[in-house]
């Protein structure tokens, strides 16, 4: 307001300014009439601004799913996959099955791993796919909920069966009919995981542990048990331990089981939610038992020997990693005959031996015994008839379910 | 005024002056563009969509679009209140703990370190060499439950007495509130150390000198001048931890439990978990607004405007 100082303006201007103030329209000078103009037309072009943000419905991928098939120019395959998934040789640098893969057919491998979590990894693709383009990845792995998911999308492209004579030979019969992918039309699992209860001897202190229940009510555990922030795992074991079955179950039956898991939270019996970290827990002992992933507990065993694990009788959850080829994705056949080669028994037992998770090729034990005796005798590895027994899929979900469950399971783990 | 008519006449050759100084004229802003596009890419763009997203309805199967659905703001309030105000609680608490640590440590830096000035700085700086994760990933071996951190709590029966404060569970410090905070003021410390010492470095000495010519005692030294003069780097460094710590989701993730998780927590799990995007965004906006509030009223009272 300093120019309005009295001293520098003649007496009508001054006169003016009085009046105008007096009158109680001092904003509506010129100035402030240009300024408000301005303003308004910065607002509706904001408002307009905001307005032509939004995501497109999924589904209408432009231009159709496939992208110029380069697989016979380019001899390469963009591969992303999640951290120490595959196996590694000496040097920790080059990875023996995809050197043979080379070797086999010419076609270099460009092995990325991108992947560390399902949830962000979607966040991450999310926005080229749902736009139709490219995510400059030929093959990912993911957890079935979300491949389920990205089918539901649209946004990964049928596989081509003429390209997978020893996948469609040699997947077990226990993956070949998910409810989310029937046949397996889009998708052949990498590994498949079991979920079961992981204890530490040590912090037991003699205290049995035998199902989800001891988890739940054993008072003497209390703040020491540790569950899974994947949904699916952590309600699919509870489920289970109730007797009903994951992989049908009404939502009743879900609000049932969270609440039993509410309660265990309330009375501080359950101490955290974790991702792939509670193997740090465990080891230490913070974690006297915790639902854990078989795989994990098999390496961490190795390191730690007070680590060990049980599968409860009501049952275990397994889900499956899968590779899905993902919309205009450019060397589709080169991907599809990758994944051919992991259902190579020899390829499949190569890597087994090596990350511990369960195969999912039938008639992998002779390959693998021939590396590794012990791998190919342990049930976590090549599921045994009473092991698949035991084995249930956590069903898939409409989308209404799914952002209902994950709404009530992150309430429950504190939002 | 009537000076400039006078004194220009003499040396008047002013033809050969005025390119350059008209090229001059633009070259500030030459100097902002960079700046100004990155704020406009990664700040005011980003803002935009956030805002766009926060009225949106859908689903990722029929699409979102614009619907001007602001009882998101509403409900998104409602529901997560309490981890808004968990959130302000710790990120203060971990504050007032930083300025309690890191004011003697950047007076000690600053006037009596002498020749181990330097390494000093480097040890409260070295931490930022390993990554925010791994360094809290550390904490969880520190107070891991039969480290010797938690026994000798035990011991002295400390943990009796913050267990009666609510600020931790039974007898041990992981998955608690506290665990939580001492992450958080651990985390954020250099923060407040570095604007301190920026601040009390440059105090005069000579100041206290003729403090202590004028008959103040030690204490009085540091009420009447240190402090006050060194008020910028308390503001700043408030702020500096203050701000991040209140959005922070990576302490309350890995070392807290399921009734410590905070905003940023939230809005993770929304986002990514429950792609709820709409409330995610409206949570961040919350958010932003709430510290704004906060650091707004707080500079006013502070009286510290022209200093920061």
């Amino acid at each position: 307001m300093d120019q309005y100082e009295p001293g520098r303006l003649t007496p009508p201007q001054l006169a003016a300014v009085r009046r105008s103030l007096r009158s109680g329209r001092a904003a509506l000078t010129r100035r402030s009439l240009l300024r408000a103009s301005a303003g308004g037309v910065l607002t509706a072009g904001g408002l307009g601004a905001l307005s032509a943000c939004g995501i497109p419905a999924a589904g209408r991928t432009p231009g159709g799913t496939a992208a110029d098939d380069r697989s016979a120019r380019e001899k390469t395959v963009n591969f992303s996959n999640w951290t120490e998934y595959i196996d590694v040789d000496d040097s920790g640098k080059r990875h023996p099955t995809l050197a043979a893969f080379q070797r086999k057919t010419g076609i270099t491998v460009r092995y990325t791993e991108d992947i560390n979590d399902n949830n962000e990894f979607f966040g991450k693709i999310k926005p080229q796919l749902a736009a139709g383009q490219e995510t400059g990845r030929d093959l990912i792995v993911l957890t079935d909920w979300l491949a389920a998911r990205l089918i539901r999308l649209g946004w990964v492209q049928k596989l081509d069966p003429v390209n997978l004579p020893h996948a469609f030979a040699g997947l077990s019969p226990q993956f070949r009919t998910p409810d989310w992918d029937p046949g397996r039309a889009y998708s052949y699992p990498w590994q498949a995981i079991s979920t079961v209860i992981a204890y530490n001897k040590k912090a037991l202190n003699g205290i049995e542990v035998r199902s989800v229940s001891d988890l739940l009510d054993n008072p003497r555990l209390k703040g020491r048990v540790g569950f899974l922030s994947e949904m699916r795992d952590s309600v699919g074991m509870t489920l289970l331990d109730m007797g009903k079955d994951p992989a049908d179950f009404t939502d009743d039956d879900y609000d049932a089981a969270i609440a039993r898991l509410q309660k265990a939270v309330d009375k501080g019996q359950i101490r955290r939610f974790t991702g792939n970290d509670y193997t740090a827990d465990l080891a230490k002992g913070d974690f006297a038992a915790c639902v854990a992933w078989a795989g994990d507990v098999v390496q961490l065993k190795a390191d730690s020997p007070d680590v060990d694990f049980i599968i409860p009788d009501s049952g275990y959850v397994t889900s499956t990693d899968n590779m899905l080829i993902p919309n205009k994705a450019r060397h589709k056949t080169n991907a599809e005959r990758l994944i051919d080669f992991f259902y190579e028994p020899e390829q499949a037992a190569a890597l087994a031996a090596y990350i511990n998770y369960v195969t999912p090729v039938d008639n992998v034990k002779p390959w693998l015994a021939k590396i590794d005796r012990d791998a190919a005798d342990n049930p976590l590895i090549v599921p045994d008839k009473a092991m698949q027994a035991k084995s249930h899929a956590f069903r898939s979900l409409s989308q209404k379910e799914e952002t209902a469950y994950e709404e009530k399971f992150a309430k429950l783990t504190g939002a | 005024m009537p000076t400039l008519a006078e004194a220009a006449p003499p040396l008047a050759p002013p033809e050969p002056a005025r390119p350059p100084r008209r090229r001059g004229r633009f070259t500030p802003y030459w100097l902002l563009l960079p700046g100004i596009l990155w704020l406009i890419v990664f700040f005011a763009l980003p803002l935009v969509y956030q805002a766009s997203t926060s009225v949106q309805t859908g689903s990722l199967e029929q699409g979102y679009k614009v619907t001007w659905h602001f009882a998101t703001y509403w409900h998104a309030l409602a529901e997560y209140w309490p981890q808004f105000v968990r959130s302000v609680l710790y990120a203060a608490a971990a504050t007032v703990l930083c300025l309690l640590l890191g004011y003697p440590l950047a007076y000690l830096i600053a006037f009596r370190a002498g020749r181990w000035r330097n390494l000093i700085m480097i040890l409260v700086i070295a931490p930022f060499f390993t990554s925010f994760l791994i360094r809290t990933l550390a904490w969880k071996t520190i107070l891991a439950d039969n480290g010797p951190v938690v026994h000798a709590l035990n011991t002295l029966h400390v943990l009796d007495v913050t267990g009666w404060l609510g600020w931790t569970a039974g007898d041990r410090v992981l998955a608690t509130p506290l665990a939580v905070v001492c992450g958080l003021t651990y985390n954020f410390l250099p923060f407040m150390i570095l604007p301190l010492y920026s601040s009390l470095e440059r105090i005069d000495v000579r100041l206290h000198e003729a403090a202590g010519d004028l008959y103040a005692r030690p204490w009085t030294t540091f009420r009447r001048v240190t402090f006050p003069l060194s008020m910028p780097g308390v503001v700043s460094g408030t702020l500096l931890t203050f701000i991040p710590a209140a959005g922070d989701y990576v302490n309350a993730e890995l070392l807290g439990s399921t009734d410590t998780r905070m905003i940023g927590n939230v809005i993770q799990t929304q986002f990514l978990r429950v792609l709820d995007y709409p409330t995610a965004a409206a949570l961040s906006f919350i958010l932003m607004a709430a510290i704004l509030a906060v650091v707004t009223i707080y500079i006013r009272r502070a009286g510290t405007e022209d200093l920061v």
